[in-house]
């Protein structure tokens, strides 16, 4: 029995959720303390799904490295690869093909709409409306199936490798990616039909799991449950990484801090990602998608940080190099991680069903906050 | 036209003429026994059926397709799986109350069959009190869910079953209300009465808006008190796991199956009968030669099909609607549903005093 906060009161109820729940989506954790239906604390336990990623990636090389990141937040592996893959050439100082740039972000972008349509999918089912994820797979599908022909996996792409990205996109590619554009503009209209204009569904979210824009900064959100506060945090646009400054879209801000906004947050995200491919798809350039690079890669000796933006926030990874083959100390900084740190403060008060609407738009994913 | 009266008849008469009274009046009993126990049977496998084919086909999917033609016996070889399954009860559960929770759900389910008129002159007991039985009857169900929930010994079944306490205490008022309105211009609470008051047209079109009112609490009420989506909260999935019957397994928790799905039947039967006129084909006034045609079609056609159509909806619900929060599904009840039926009941009996429906 785990002690809790708050569990020598009389008459409150201990209940652990997880780490085999329906609602934690994976191996979380969470003893809460209830008096009645309303929620009085609320902590997470993590360490069910430790891999030690980090210890791991010490001992492999700095091509070999990047794949186990995919097993990180395994519904953006393609941008954890990115992240890693670009610390990697800021260390050695690769330079980039501007083909390989643009593929990168096209596969960061259709894996973002992939990520946030599981996501969408997945907090209307926490809401108890099972019709949506089936819809959001619908679309999400033919992401998986664009991806498996370019890079041959559909969720653990490892297409990226320092320098560029493993082969060239397949000849259907653009043709595909148009189909799928095509395809999620004549349904989106069905996302707000079935789930925002939804009058439970608001009443469920809106004014639910306030988080003001101070909390959000002092707890290090990112990623959209920080915009959803307000809080401007899109490394794309501030610490533009690739060729993110080139391209038009915008950092999607709401300042509501409820549940909803980060609802809403995610919702026009994935609008923005179709803008950016839009832009794109037309002008991949030509020339070579890997630049030319030596067979063993040895990062001189120092320290290299860089960041990106996943679905769910801000991903840093943070390298210590001693000169050699393989890191010395690799660190991850996961969005997961900081995210849900805020879910005790925006659930204290609320109802039992409402953290699980919390947890929704927190988006989760466990193997991101436990490495 | 189409009804079961002379073959009753001629089964009554036989046994009358060949047993004494005594025999004969056992033997129809264990009849009408065996044929509430098969319907609940029936209805439980057709209605999960339904249920996943609607939900297929609301999902963009196939839904079952592999046993039996079209996946007809998906449901049979779900309830063999069951039956052989073991049936745990868990440790420091109160083991009286938890194996005998889920049979009161179902003797509630087939009590609840007793009244309803399935076809024309096929009832099995038109008592007089007929509505007043279904909804007296029907609100045991939540002794059975409160003892599952408590017996468990299970901290999810107990909240699930504290909710659906909460849930169905409160419901049946504003069903009961909604029931009340129509009530109130028929004047019995016999259900053959009630069919019979409908000859000329059903009462959601002879009720003017307080009918269709009604009609529409009655079903939300419904919909809540059979704890189904949106207010599937006693046993809310992604808040509870499986809230009441967390801990049962086996045919003891296809019971709590069987019977959730009896009762929607039950109380869309009683909706199809109160509002759109039970076994009663679809007449217009003095259209004689129209209602005539109608009355071509069998009753019992018309009573399935209008049961099955609100089943539907029930269906359409769930596979659609968000859950409510627990607060924000008493506060519908309290604030809006039952101020809203009470008026709604009161406008009825003015119109019912003026005579001013059809």
């Amino acid at each position: 029995m785990v002690e809790a906060l708050g569990s020598t009161q009389e008459g409150n109820l201990i209940i652990n959720v997880g780490p085999q729940h329906p609602a934690t989506h994976g191996v979380l954790h969470l003893v809460i303390t209830l008096n009645g239906e309303t929620i009085v604390h609320v902590e997470p336990h993590l360490g069910y799904i430790h891999r030690s990623i980090e210890k791991m990636c010490e001992s492999l090389t700095y091509r070999q490295f990047i794949y186990v990141t995919s097993r990180m937040d395994y519904l953006s592996s393609h941008i954890n690869n990115h992240a890693c893959a670009l610390t990697v050439e800021k260390g050695m100082q690769i330079e980039v093909p501007a083909r390989a740039q643009v593929i990168r972000i096209l596969m960061d972008e259709l894996t973002r709409i992939a990520s946030h349509e599981l996501w969408w999918g997945a907090m209307a089912m926490d809401l108890g409306a099972f019709t949506p994820f089936f819809h959001a797979f619908r679309e999400r599908e033919s992401i998986n199936d664009i991806m498996e022909e370019t890079c041959g996996a559909r969720l653990t792409m490892n297409y990226i490798v320092p320098g560029g990205v493993m082969q060239d996109i397949h000849p259907n590619f653009q043709n595909r990616v148009k189909a799928f554009l095509k395809m999620y503009k004549s349904k989106i209209h069905e996302y707000d039909e079935m789930v925002t204009g939804n009058i439970i569904f608001q009443n469920r979210m809106k004014n639910i799991g306030v988080l003001s824009a101070e909390d959000a900064i002092s707890y290090g959100c990112t990623g959209p449950t920080a915009r959803g506060s307000g809080v401007s945090s899109d490394i794309r646009k501030i610490y533009p990484y690739e060729i993110y400054n080139q391209l038009d879209f915008d950092e999607v801000l709401e300042h509501g801090g409820d549940s909803f906004s980060r609802y809403m947050v995610r919702i026009r995200e994935m609008q923005e990602s179709i803008k950016i491919i839009e832009q794109l798809i037309d002008h991949i350039p030509e020339g070579d998608f890997q630049a030319k690079t030596k067979a063993v890669l040895k990062l001189p000796k120092g320290e290299f940080y860089t960041r990106v933006e996943t679905a769910r926030g801000e991903l840093g990874v943070y390298i210590v190099s001693e000169g050699g083959t393989t890191p010395y100390r690799i660190k991850f900084r996961s969005p997961g991680f900081s995210n849900l740190s805020v879910l005790n403060h925006i659930a204290r008060g609320s109802k039992l069903g409402d953290l699980v609407a919390m947890m929704g738009t927190l988006d989760l994913v466990i193997p991101d906050i436990d490495r | 036209m189409w009804s079961l009266q002379k073959i009753a008849n001629t089964i009554h008469e036989w046994l009358n003429t060949t047993f004494n009274s005594t025999i004969a009046t056992t033997i129809e009993m264990v009849i009408a026994g065996v044929a509430v126990i098969t319907l609940f049977a029936l209805l439980g496998l057709v209605l999960v059926l339904m249920e996943r084919r609607v939900a297929a086909w609301m999902q963009i999917r196939l839904g079952p397709n592999r046993v039996g033609p079209q996946g007809l016996l998906q449901s049979m070889a779900d309830t063999i799986k069951l039956l052989v399954k073991e049936g745990l009860t868990p440790n420091g559960a109160d083991k009286f109350l938890f194996n005998l929770a889920p049979f009161i759900a179902m003797i509630v389910a087939m009590l609840l069959m007793a009244p309803i008129a399935f076809a024309k002159d096929f009832q099995l007991w038109d008592l007089n009190i007929g509505v007043l039985y279904i909804s007296s009857v029907s609100s045991i169900m939540v002794i059975s869910i409160l003892m599952a929930g408590w017996s468990s010994n299970n901290k999810y079944s107990l909240m699930g079953a504290m909710r659906s306490g909460a849930q169905i205490v409160s419901y049946e008022l504003s069903a009961g209300l909604a029931i009340l309105t129509i009530i109130v211009p028929i004047g019995s609470l016999q259900f053959s009465e009630i069919v019979q008051s409908q000859v000329n047209g059903w009462w959601i079109f002879k009720g003017h808006i307080p009918a269709i009112i009604a009609f529409v609490i009655f079903m939300i009420a419904v919909t809540a008190e059979t704890n189904r989506a949106p207010f599937d909260l006693a046993e809310a999935e992604s808040e509870l796991t499986a809230g009441f019957h967390t801990e049962y397994s086996g045919m003891k928790f296809a019971l709590f199956f069987l019977s959730e799905y009896v009762n929607v039947f039950i109380v869309c039967a009683v909706g199809a009968t109160l509002f759109l006129g039970g076994w009663m084909p679809f007449h217009i006034g003095h259209w004689e030669s129209f209602n005539h045609m109608m009355d071509y079609i069998p009753s019992s056609v018309w009573f399935f099909g209008k049961t099955f159509a609100l089943i539907f909806l029930i269906m359409w619900f769930r596979w659609t609607f968000p859950r409510l929060r627990i607060d924000q599904l008493l506060n519908l009840e309290w604030k809006y549903l039952l101020p809203i039926s009470m008026f709604n009941l009161l406008l009825m009996t003015a119109l019912a005093i003026l005579g001013w429906y059809f």
